[in-house]
């Protein structure tokens, strides 16, 4: 059997395989901070608070008003979208002129609130999800075993993650957009709402946050605390790929999944760290990360 | 006004000397708990456990020889120096007479050095490490529900008695996990089996799969989890979703009945765990279980149910000797038995271990269980003997040999 650094290839070709699958994850969660710091220049701590809603909510809508799975991959996204709109024009509003800090103090405690609440009524330990029905099972694919909703998982992520992508860079409404965050008073000028455009910026980046959560929610523990374990990971993926950049975002997310997912064979133990030791080399390297612009 | 003022003094004088007789100090015998209240292991004692405490005192009336119980509890936040700074503010400054300790290894042996120093009894409930009555045992320390020895014997000798001769783990980078991992191999050599490798993964590793796939290539028949809390239960959905649960039976060597909650009876079907006690087990259990379901909308875990029936049992060894004094209590509740709805044995004079039975449960599948919490078949009672360490094996200098 062929072999590469003593691991056999069909072995290596699996473990790439799922460290594509972690990096889908971390691709739709720094996407979604690139986008709300590129166009509302705040760093969105709250994250992965969002995260853990879309994955609790898709529990609850199940579990309380029968929906399906499919339900609430939609439902739960929309829902945690308008509190998104809530929270910007409430509390994020006051803050664009201010330091960065202040954002992200703010989005934290909005963290540790939400995390608070959803833990006095569900506890910590988590709840029961199981894969949908149309997604259980897996595929043999000679040199490994998928499980259907594995695949499913990358599908979703690279279609939505592309989609985001394709809406910022390549449509007109993209372009006002990103002539909104250059110059908002210019903008306003011709005629644009841009307070709304930012409102539903933020709203769309914290959506697609929940949406990462609901496609999360089968594979991992449906808890409170699930995602503040995967928060800090994932601002270390938008810093390697730099701040504000959406494309640099998809990239390094999916890129760093597979770093992640090679450690894991050569030296388990480090697998949780390897993310921040890239973040180390390449802020010295390229302090602005890399596909970031120096400013 | 006078005649008032002499009746007064009298009654003052009456209580004084009741004090003194009874010797409760500051009286009013107050218990400590420190636990983890809000991360990780908060399920399985946490709030629950505070509740638990709560109706072992009410079920006292709130007194004991004569005098009234209080109760004070802190979150030690998983930290060892929290844990150890809390325990020593409550002896010094609060008169705390009895500390109970929840979950987690590291807080508890924190905590034991703090109890030993002031000469009080420390109930160690929540933490599994078999440290506390090996190494680092003390007179002062009582280690009440479980420990990592037992959870490994039972659960390991009936799979390989079973035929599950070949062993790969799954182990949590750190020292509980290593030291579940080595007392599980210890006990598989023994019984005639082999360990064929293990992965150590990180604490709170976000993604199993990855782990999983190399245990699987190991060909091993059963796959032992030496982790605990989420990263169990992650491991656990993974194994099922990858299909490794075909091919391969898994093993959880420290699971509560919460973690199987919240798996889901799915994908833990089949799985054996081992616990000191289930809701379900006896009709006594199950009516201590109902009340606390009553007031917490949901079922005790063993650790919750070990928390009532050891202060219930720290308690009346006070009110037989109307003394909170921590050498004469320790000696008292050593010398009487233990026998309520949670277990019954004794607590070892030598090290402070309370020997008791074990069971070994089979997690059943979604069809056998037949109403909420409903999970678990009770397969087999470990005698306490063959469930801990041995006298003669134990490594606690106190032990004279």
């Amino acid at each position: 059997m062929a072999e590469l650094f003593g691991v056999p290839l069909p072995a290596l070709l699996g473990q790439l395989l799922l460290g594509l699958v972690n990096g889908s994850f971390y691709a739709m969660l720094s996407l979604g901070l690139a986008v709300i710091f590129g166009m509302l220049n705040i760093i969105n701590f709250a994250h992965g608070a969002f995260y853990m809603m879309g994955a609790m909510l898709a529990w609850m809508g199940m579990e309380y008003l029968g929906l399906n799975y499919w339900a609430m991959l939609l439902l739960a996204p929309l829902v945690v979208g308008a509190l998104g709109v809530v929270i910007e024009r409430l509390l994020l509003r006051w803050l664009y002129q201010l330091d960065h800090l202040y954002g992200l103090l703010l989005t934290f405690g909005i963290t540790l609130v939400a995390e608070g609440l959803f833990r006095s009524f569900y506890g910590v330990s988590g709840q029961p999800f199981d894969v949908p029905s149309q997604l259980a099972g897996a595929t043999n694919l000679g040199f490994m075993f998928l499980p259907n909703y594995r695949a499913w998982v990358v599908l979703a992520s690279l279609v939505v993650c592309f989609g985001v992508w394709a809406l910022i860079e390549k449509t007109s409404l993209g372009a006002l957009l990103r002539a909104g965050t250059e110059n908002p008073r210019l903008v306003q000028a011709f005629g644009i709402n841009v307070p709304l455009m930012v409102s539903l910026t933020y709203a769309g980046g914290v959506a697609l946050a929940a949406f990462a959560g609901v496609l999360a929610a089968p594979i991992i523990q449906v808890s409170p605390l699930m995602g503040s374990q995967l928060i800090i990971t994932v601002f270390a993926v938008v810093v390697i790929g730099g701040m504000g950049s959406i494309l640099g975002a998809i990239v390094t997310g999916l890129g760093l999944g597979v770093i992640e997912g090679l450690t894991k064979v050569f030296y388990p133990e480090a697998s949780n760290t390897v993310v921040f030791v890239v973040m180390a080399i390449v802020l010295l390297v390229r302090p602005a990360g890399l596909f970031g612009k120096e400013r | 006004m006078k005649l008032k003022q002499i009746a007064l003094a009298t009654l003052a004088a009456c209580g004084f000397a009741g004090a003194a007789q009874a010797q409760i100090s500051g009286d009013v015998v107050k218990i400590g708990f420190l636990t983890d209240m809000s991360s990780v292991y908060a399920d399985i004692d946490g709030s629950g456990g505070v509740e638990a405490i709560k109706m072992a005192i009410a079920d006292m009336k709130g007194m004991v020889a004569g005098k009234k119980i209080e109760f004070i509890y802190a979150d030690h936040q998983n930290k060892a120096d929290v844990a150890s700074a809390k325990a020593r503010e409550w002896f010094d400054t609060q008169g705390v007479d009895m500390l109970i300790g929840g979950t987690n290894s590291g807080t508890a042996l924190a905590m034991a050095t703090v109890a030993a120093e002031k000469h009080k009894p420390f109930i160690v409930i929540g933490a599994g490490s078999a440290r506390l009555t090996n190494e680092a045992c003390t007179p002062y320390t009582v280690h009440y529900a479980y420990d990592t020895v037992a959870l490994a014997r039972g659960t390991v000798n009936p799979m390989v008695k079973a035929g599950g001769k070949s062993w790969y783990f799954l182990t949590a980078d750190y020292a509980f996990g290593a030291s579940l991992q080595a007392d599980a191999t210890e006990v598989i050599q023994k019984a005639g089996g082999k360990v064929l490798g293990a992965v150590k993964h990180p604490l709170n590793a976000n993604d199993f799969s990855s782990f999983l796939l190399q245990a699987q290539g190991s060909g091993a028949q059963i796959l032992g989890l030496a982790n605990a809390g989420g990263d169990t239960i992650n491991s656990i959905k993974a194994a099922n979703e990858f299909g490794i649960t075909k091919s391969m039976k898994l093993a959880g060597l420290l699971m509560f009945i919460n973690d199987v909650h919240s798996v889901g009876l799915k994908a833990a079907e089949g799985m054996y765990v081992t616990d000191s006690w289930y809701w379900n087990q006896t009709p006594e259990a199950r009516e201590w279980s109902r009340r606390f379901f009553d007031k917490m909308k949901r079922m005790p875990s063993s650790l919750q149910a070990a928390d009532y029936s050891a202060v219930t049992h720290y308690l009346q060894a006070v009110d037989k000797l109307k003394t909170d004094e921590g050498d004469k209590v320790m000696a008292q509740m050593k010398a009487a038995p233990v026998k309520d709805f949670y277990s019954a044995g004794s607590i070892r004079k030598e090290d402070g271990r309370f020997v008791h039975d074990m069971f070994l449960m089979q997690v059943k599948s979604p069809k056998e269980s037949t109403e909420p919490w409903d999970y678990y078949k009770v397969t087999a009672r470990i005698p306490g003997d063959d469930a801990f360490t041995k006298l003669a094996d134990s490594k606690c200098p106190l032990v004279k040999k």
